[in-house]
């Protein structure tokens, strides 16, 4: 029983400590100028010389509760709004799955 | 597939504006575009590119016009008109006059192709048995400068005569404008029209309105002037697009559409910009 619980415990702690990593590592490439370089449109927090050509990017989780759906915007914009200015970043091949994933851990703790 | 469709459906949307409007109704739609969006712009002063919409940065280069970076281009240009080629001619003697602006771009009927006034002067060169220059900086922007300083204050004026293949060359250059491109899918449009006056990072989007009145321009970041074409193939590479040739059929293609939507407006080359 209690070893068991240890056990719970220690996965739970590994599991956020990795989510927490994969914040830090979303972070980098959403600021990268050469990767995610969403700076340039979107204000987000810890981000600085932002521009306001797209939405400032909070209350993510409000806005998104479902992460599948913020993938898919971050993947191809395009999709929900043909016009749109923001880059499909996966369609485009941009940035690599593995990347988005880690990017949409970033905006999602926004 | 899915990219495919969607391609055709801008196309269709394209090409079916097109089909109902013709360039007067595309003009008078892209100005009032911009008059809409800027109502504080005083009359003619888009030429003034993003310091139009700008009020600060506008002073810092107003400092800058009073010293004129550009002005050692307009005197090597000078140089340049006169120089006497080979078989004892110059440039002088293809034009009556250095102050050409107005008269570019135009359709040329017999050649069945848009010329650009940097055209001409290459054109000239090579029928007086010279090398053309390279089109996107050194002397043919310095030549380009002389002609554009003489031609200051010259209506921008450019005629789409009613034949056919003068129309599709100015649909092409349309096209271009509106159509997505690049890795990183997007239009001039989506700078220049729909992002006009937003920041992207630290720079404003200049309206297109205006964006062909004042070539060549001195830029800060060049370090040296630069042809309108080298200014396009810029903003193509920006967007991780394959640069279209300075001064090909797609270029000046888009410069006729460009300096068309202008009419109205005044030449104010050479410029100087950040
Ligand atoms: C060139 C501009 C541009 C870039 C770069 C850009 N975006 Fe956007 N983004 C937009 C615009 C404009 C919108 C508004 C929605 C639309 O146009 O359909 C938007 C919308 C969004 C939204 C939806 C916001 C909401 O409230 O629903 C998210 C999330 C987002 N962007 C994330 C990102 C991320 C993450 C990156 C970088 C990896 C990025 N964007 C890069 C322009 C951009
Ligand atoms: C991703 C955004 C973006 C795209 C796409 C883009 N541009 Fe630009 N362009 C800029 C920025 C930023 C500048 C520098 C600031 C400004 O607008 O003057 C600029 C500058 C220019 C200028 C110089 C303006 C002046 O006053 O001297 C011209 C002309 C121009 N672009 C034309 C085009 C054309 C034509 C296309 C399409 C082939 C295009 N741009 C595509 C962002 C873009």
């Amino acid at each position: 029983m209690i070893i068991k619980s240890l056990l719970a415990g220690a996965v739970l702690a590994a599991s956020t400590m990795a989510t927490a990593d994969a914040v830090e590592q979303g972070k980098a490439i959403a600021f990268d100028r050469k990767k995610g370089n969403c700076l340039t449109c979107h204000q987000m927090e810890g981000g600085t010389l932002a521009g306001n050509w797209g939405p400032p990017i909070m209350a993510m989780k409000a806005r998104y509760p479902n992460k599948a759906d913020l993938r898919e915007q971050i993947w191809d914009p395009t999709k929900r709004n043909p016009m749109t200015s923001m880059p499909p970043f996966g369609r485009n091949g941009i940035l690599t799955e593995e990347e988005i994933d880690l990017v949409v851990e970033f905006v999602h703790s926004l | 597939m899915k990219k495919l469709t969607q391609l055709g459906m801008v196309f269709g949307m394209v090409v079916s504006a097109s089909a109902l409007a013709g360039p007067e109704e595309d003009r008078t739609a892209f100005q009032n575009f911009y008059e809409k969006r800027f109502p504080q712009v005083v009359e003619g002063d888009f030429i003034n590119g993003v310091y139009s919409i700008l009020p600060g940065a506008r002073e810092q280069w107003e400092a800058i016009e009073e010293f004129p970076p550009y002005e050692v281009a307009i005197e090597e240009g000078e140089e340049l008109y006169n120089t006497v080629f080979a078989n004892g001619k110059s440039l002088a003697d293809c034009f009556d006059t250095p102050a050409q602006r107005e008269n570019y771009p135009y359709w040329d009927s017999e050649k069945g192709k848009v010329v650009t006034m940097e055209q001409a002067v290459n054109d000239c060169r090579v029928a007086n048995g010279e090398k053309p220059y390279k089109t996107k900086k050194g002397a043919l922007a310095a030549v380009s400068a002389y002609m554009s300083y003489e031609s200051r204050g010259q209506a921008i004026n450019v005629v789409i005569p009613d034949d056919p293949a003068a129309i599709a060359a100015y649909n092409e250059g349309k096209e271009l404008f509106y159509t997505k491109r690049g890795q990183l899918n997007f239009s001039c449009s989506d700078c220049h029209m729909y992002g006009a006056g937003l920041n992207a990072r630290a720079d404003t989007m200049s309206p297109a309105f205006g964006h062909a009145s004042h070539w060549p321009v001195y830029r800060s970041k060049w370090q040296a002037m630069g042809t309108l074409h080298r200014r396009f193939a810029g903003c193509n590479t920006n967007i991780r697009a394959k640069p279209f040739k300075a001064q090909g059929t797609e270029y000046s293609n888009l410069e006729y559409f460009l300096t068309y939507m202008s009419n109205g407006l005044e030449f104010n080359g050479p410029g100087a910009r950040k």
